[in-house]
């Protein structure tokens, strides 16, 4: 069977006051069903970008190119606007950073999760209503039924999660993708909704694309990770792997600045920041800031390498931790 | 711990009334109830908590941007603000030239919301100095390019604009802002958790070489356990007001006593993925402040919570087993049941 999400050099250019501005650019994913994939990158790194290009959620500025795009055998690139409304929705859902935004403030909660069942299913009004409330009780909302007469501001920011969600998985979509679903939200709060997603993805076999910057949300969640950067992929690898073997000297240095994982005053940080739209520089986007970084660095772009070594976007990828010194 | 403290804090305490609109009484929160910590020349106090667990409150009181309702609040011994109008100038409040308020320095989260987007950095550094001493124009400007080489901003940014910044130069201005009036005290509230990790790293390594310069005593706000377990020395664990538990960072990290703070520490992702355990897991979310439960005010959330926890608050006590200067505020813990 082939992957249920197949995206092969994917660019994503906005046109802007100073001109083209490339977001995302040749990411290549692939997601199987009912995998747990983590993509992980800092703000700029266009992992946002690269998603709503795939739900075909990016406003008219943006252009999107792709050698390949299939979710579940079908082409996304020339899939006419009535028959993506079919599929997203129900095959592919996405839920949102901010559930307080994310939800119309105008409308109760049973009327936005009974929307996506009129859209996508022909259950009856009352049959809608009954399956909405099973829905809400599903995430694990208390009192489900009184629930749907609630509007968003009367539920907490993790209630209010807890709904988008409801509407996401409505009708079983094959792939969801959460996009930093538990960044607004305190720990304990965030600790239950990566515990239900967890859930829900076990028992509805649904294929997940994590959006974090949070290493830590990763390594509990996640069974493979992309690393973004700048706008490019630089490695991707097993979850076990990367964090014991990290191949794109990028990722490293991220691992490393990462508090939890180090003893000491100081942090290793990595100098300087992403570069914009500005100061992209020439060869490997990276070698301003790395470490690492030789003359061929800044001359000539690096291609990803092989499946062995993380795919890493490098010229010097690094060995594994048995041959280092 | 033989040093004076140089701040002190004595049941503080900040009650907010709220209306509730014209046919109901008007209630009370208790945003802050009886805290009692000090803080020393030279250390990170940290206070962690989900939010509405009153750290902010906290903050607001020490830079004394609201009056206490009751307790007091000394800075070297003198008490600079306390509850029910009784301070050293009767209450009032005596305006920018008191010292006090010098001493005490706050750095906020979003440096994207705490700068003046039409003030120029070089006015912005210089402004705290042009309100509170009488140097000259030319003292204060080479004041602020000494600041900001120390913070590690170049000279050329004295003449530029916030929204040509980054996140994380835009929180090392306002780290410079906030120590333009040599305060020995600094209040960081989340002042890294709007960065990006690369960034946070700079940021966390240049508070530290500060503190160590400046022998600054920081309390550092934050939701972050991992980053709160790298910058503390002592660490004070907040839940709907109260202080539940409060001690030495390695103490609270690896022997947490509190029910509370096990949940929160279990609810922390790690990175890394070999680490995967079962989680404690806490129902339900943080009670309304208006309309708190009678009892521990953890008892509904609490795996351990009995009939005494129902009905009685516990006190705020030294730990049962002696070990170090643990403060925990249960009742399970202070029997022994834990």
């Amino acid at each position: 069977m082939s992957a249920l999400l197949d995206i092969r050099g994917l660019s994503v250019t906005f046109t802007t006051a100073h001109g083209g501005f490339t977001a995302v650019e040749g990411v290549d994913l692939t997601v199987e069903h009912g995998e747990v994939v983590a993509v992980v990158g800092e703000s700029g790194s266009g992992k946002s970008v690269a998603m709503l290009a795939v739900m075909g959620l990016l406003p008219w500025t943006a252009t999107v190119h792709a050698e390949r795009m299939q979710f579940a055998g079908r082409d996304l690139q020339t899939l006419g606007a009535a028959a993506r409304r079919e599929i997203i929705g129900r095959d592919m859902a996405m839920v949102f950073q901010e559930p307080m935004t994310s939800l119309n403030p105008c409308f109760t909660v049973g009327f936005q999760l009974t929307e996506t069942l009129a859209a996508h299913t022909k259950e009856r009004r009352a049959e809608r209503r009954r399956h909405a409330a099973r829905l809400l009780a599903q995430v694990g909302i208390p009192e489900p039924e009184a629930r749907l007469a609630a509007y968003p501001h009367q539920l907490s920011g993790g209630m209010n999660q807890r709904v988008s969600i409801a509407m996401a998985i409505a009708c079983r979509p094959k792939l969801l993708i959460a996009d930093e679903p538990t960044t607004a939200l305190d720990v304990t709060i965030q600790a239950q909704i990566l515990e239900l997603l967890g859930r829900l993805q076990e028992e509805s076999g649904m294929a997940l694309v994590l959006i974090t910057h949070d290493m830590g949300v990763v390594a509990e969640t996640a069974q493979r990770v992309v690393v973004q950067y700048a706008g490019q992929q630089v490695e991707s690898q097993n979850v076990r792997q990367l964090f014991r073997a990290p191949r794109h000297p990028y990722t490293k240095a991220l691992l490393d600045a990462l508090p939890g994982r180090h003893r000491g005053r100081r942090l290793p940080s990595i100098p300087g920041v992403v570069p914009g739209q500005l100061d992209r520089p020439g060869g490997c986007l990276f070698h301003p800031r790395c470490g690492r970084a030789e003359d061929l660095c800044r001359q000539r772009a690096p291609s990803p390498s092989a499946a062995e070594l993380g795919f890493a976007r490098c010229h010097f990828p690094l060995p594994p931790p048995e041959s280092q010194p | 711990m033989n040093t004076a403290p140089l701040l002190q804090v004595e049941q503080l305490a900040l009650h907010y009334v709220v209306s509730r609109g014209l046919f109901k009484e008007a209630a009370t929160v208790k945003a802050l109830a009886r805290a009692d910590f000090c803080l020393r020349a030279g250390k990170t106090l940290a206070v962690v908590g989900e939010s509405g667990c009153g750290k902010s409150t906290l903050a607001r009181l020490l830079t004394r941007i609201e009056q206490p309702s009751a307790g007091r609040l000394l800075i070297d011994g003198v008490t600079v603000a306390s509850g029910g109008g009784g301070s050293e100038n009767g209450g009032r409040d005596t305006g920018n030239g008191d010292p006090g308020r010098q001493i005490v320095q706050m750095v906020f989260q979003d440096p994207y919301g705490s700068l003046n987007p039409r003030k120029k950095i070089g006015a912005t550094l210089e402004e705290p100095l042009l309100i509170n001493t009488s140097m000259s124009a030319a003292e204060r400007r080479e004041a602020a390019h000494e600041m900001m080489a120390k913070v590690g901003l170049r000279a050329e940014h004295y003449n530029r604009y916030p929204h040509m910044f980054s996140g994380g130069q835009r929180q090392r201005i306002a780290i410079a802002r906030a120590l333009m009036l040599r305060p020995r005290i600094v209040v960081l509230d989340e002042p890294v958790s709007a960065l990006d990790v690369s960034v946070r790293a700079q940021v966390l390594n240049l508070l530290a070489d500060l503190q160590e310069e400046f022998n600054l005593a920081y309390l550092f706000i934050s939701h972050d356990l991992s980053v709160v377990r790298h910058v503390a020395d002592e660490v004070m664990v907040m839940y709907l007001g109260r202080i539940v538990e409060h001690g030495a960072r390695d103490e609270v990290f690896t022997n947490p006593r509190h029910p509370y703070t096990r949940a929160l520490l279990s609810a922390t992702p790690v990175a890394d993925p070999q680490a995967r355990r079962e989680h404690i897991r806490l129902e339900g979310e943080l009670p309304s402040p208006l309309n708190p439960p009678p009892g521990c005010p953890f008892h509904p959330r609490c795996p351990h919570a009995e009939q005494r926890c129902r009905q009685e608050l516990p006190k705020i006590l030294p730990s049962a087993d002696g070990a170090a200067a643990v403060k925990v505020a249960c009742h399970a813990v202070e029997e022994g049941r834990l």
